[in-house]
């Protein structure tokens, strides 16, 4: 999976968490739960969404690694690539 | 109009989900009804086959209003009844009993035949002038009124035309306040809505309907005459018609709903805090335990499968309830009705503001998986989808969970008329003492907001006490 790639499939997936938040002016290193107001119901369905697209097992303790979008795309390249 | 939360004095039916000659059950979802808050799902609360539905779709009425007729299973049809409800017939969705009535006072009850046949002719009842009993509306009233030419501006409210917006929930005899009548078009309540989806100007439109009332047919000639080709004009009314029923809370931009619901919001919670005496514990519970245990068990589990700390805190919570009864229940006429089932309401935030407080029945015997199942669904279709009646109003303790918003410890207020409110805070690190020894555990602190006419302190530190037992046998919840 290339970042690009990885990108696309956080944004869906965020997208379809928070409909109508304007994700393309979202900075790469903020935090995606603090800044989208996303809640532990709203984390886990965006990780459950991410994992889907991507095919890639999340365990809870990638979470960290989601923590923004510029962490999780580093995370998804690294994860498919391995 | 059934009460579909403490907060409704009123609503309006977006869609019947029945006809008559349906046969439905108790517990059938017959209509979709718009409140302040949200458009919700009502439940039926008898069994039999729908006789009549007295409120047509884009009609505001006050709770209590009879909605639908139900003539229940093993009556006679042909029974001679002496009023809308009289034996064997009642109404299907009637007012609970201990909830609030109408706040705003009803000069003269209409019954709801009259109603009806008001709604048929197109008249605003609140302009009709009454000759019977004490001035009550008679059927001969509002026939007559829609044999007159024009409506006068009615008398009774004609000092107060400047009043609070049209949004402002208020029972239909008080709504004409906002909007003077005098030379308005009589517009039928099905006709004004398709007007306002269709975009149709309804000024100086012919109406077809007794008296000249403008009906739904005459919006919809107007309409078709707008458009250039048949063609168009066909096709036009779906198009049309598609985002309007998306919407379908048409009734309500969303910028309404949000003050609609801030009005209902602030109305309930005033009420809370002026009737009932608050009183607050907290306490700090150890979740060692409890995230160790969560955290085994999710590892194990598909990303859907998974469960969040908020489900063991609900769990917990309920439990605490059933152990501690004398704070699952209600506070009604001076006395306090315990609540054998715990229905844990939890309070769900909305994105662009508000919220709503639907309840998981029964949560107290639910599996943790199916409990957090329902949390989830309950969370996605409060923010998107609709909600049943019954969850909204069936709550018998609430819970409020701030903890994702980042503070410790919320003190809630508490949705009458129950008598008790749980709130958890953050679940955070902190330096904690055990046998002398002070290492680093998870902690969240708990609050109960509890009615002090049901209980005392006494009562609510005992429930948070059980709670935070009841934290520490994760496996057991």
């Amino acid at each position: 999976m290339t970042p690009d790639q990885a990108e696309t499939a956080i944004q869906e997936a965020l997208g379809q968490v928070t409909p109508g938040a304007d994700l393309a002016a979202l900075p790469a290193d903020a935090d995606l739960r603090d800044t989208l107001e996303l809640d532990s119901l709203d984390f886990l369905r965006f990780v459950e969404i991410l994992s889907e697209r991507t095919g890639e097992r999340i365990d809870e303790d990638d979470y960290p690694q989601l923590a923004t979008m510029a962490s999780a795309i580093k995370f998804l390249t690294e994860r498919s690539a391995s | 109009m059934p009460v579909l939360g403490a907060d409704m004095d009123e609503g309006t039916v977006l869609e019947w989900l029945v006809k008559p000659g349906d046969e439905v059950h108790k517990g059938d979802v017959i209509a979709v009804i718009d409140t302040a808050k949200s458009a919700i799902e009502a439940e039926s609360f008898s069994a039999g086959t729908v006789d009549q539905l007295v409120v047509d779709v884009g009609q505001t009425v006050p709770v209590g209003t009879v909605l639908a007729i139900i003539t229940e299973e093993g009556a006679e049809r042909a029974e001679p009844a002496t009023a809308a409800a009289g034996k064997g017939r009642e109404p299907a969705v009637p007012v609970k009993a201990d909830q609030p009535a109408p706040s705003a006072p009803v000069p003269h009850p209409v019954s709801p035949v009259i109603r009806h046949r008001a709604h048929e002719l197109g008249i605003d009842l609140a302009t009709v002038h009454g000759t019977g009993p004490a001035g009550a509306i008679t059927r001969a009233d509002v026939e007559h009124a829609a044999s007159e030419p024009h409506p006068a501006a009615a008398p009774a409210v004609g000092p107060k035309a400047v009043g609070p917006k049209a949004v402002a929930p208020k029972p239909p005899s008080s709504r004409p306040k906002g909007r003077p009548r005098a030379g308005r078009p009589r517009v039928t309540p099905l006709a004004r809505r398709l007007a306002r989806e269709l975009g149709v100007d309804l000024t100086g439109v012919a109406g077809t309907g007794p008296g000249g009332a403008i009906r739904e047919a005459d919006v919809r000639l107007v309409q078709a005459a707008g458009k250039p080709a048949p063609a168009a004009a066909a096709a036009a009314p779906a198009a049309a018609a598609a985002p309007a029923a998306a919407a379908a809370p048409a009734a309500r931009s969303a910028a309404d709903r949000t003050q609609s619901m801030r009005q209902a919001i602030a109305r309930l919670m005033a009420r809370s805090k002026r009737e009932i005496p608050h009183y607050y514990v907290t306490n700090t519970a150890d979740m060692t335990r409890a995230m160790s245990w969560l955290h085994d068990r999710n590892r194990e589990l598909e990303v859907s499968q998974r469960l969040v700390p908020a489900a063991l805190l609900l769990k917990a919570a309920a439990l605490a309830a059933r152990q501690v009864p004398q704070l699952n229940g209600y506070w009604v006429d001076d006395a306090f009705r315990p609540s054998e089932a715990v229905h844990l309401g939890v309070a769900i935030s909305l994105r662009g503001g508000g919220l709503l407080t639907p309840a998981i029945h029964d949560a107290a015997d639910l599996e943790l998986a199916d409990l957090m199942a329902k949390m989830r669904d309950l969370v996605i279709r409060a923010r998107s989808g609709r909600l049943r009646g019954s969850e909204l109003t069936d709550g018998t303790i609430t819970v409020t969970n701030l903890g994702d918003q980042g503070v410790e410890s919320v003190y809630g207020v508490i949705y009458p008329p129950q008598v008790a409110l749980v709130g958890f805070g953050r679940i955070i690190e902190r330096p904690v003492a055990v046998g002398g020894l002070v290492g680093a555990r998870p902690v969240v602190t708990t609050t109960l907001a509890a009615d002090h006419r049901a209980t005392d302190g006494y009562t609510g530190a005992r429930y948070l006490t059980v709670l935070s037992e009841l934290l520490q046998r994760p496996e057991e919840l």
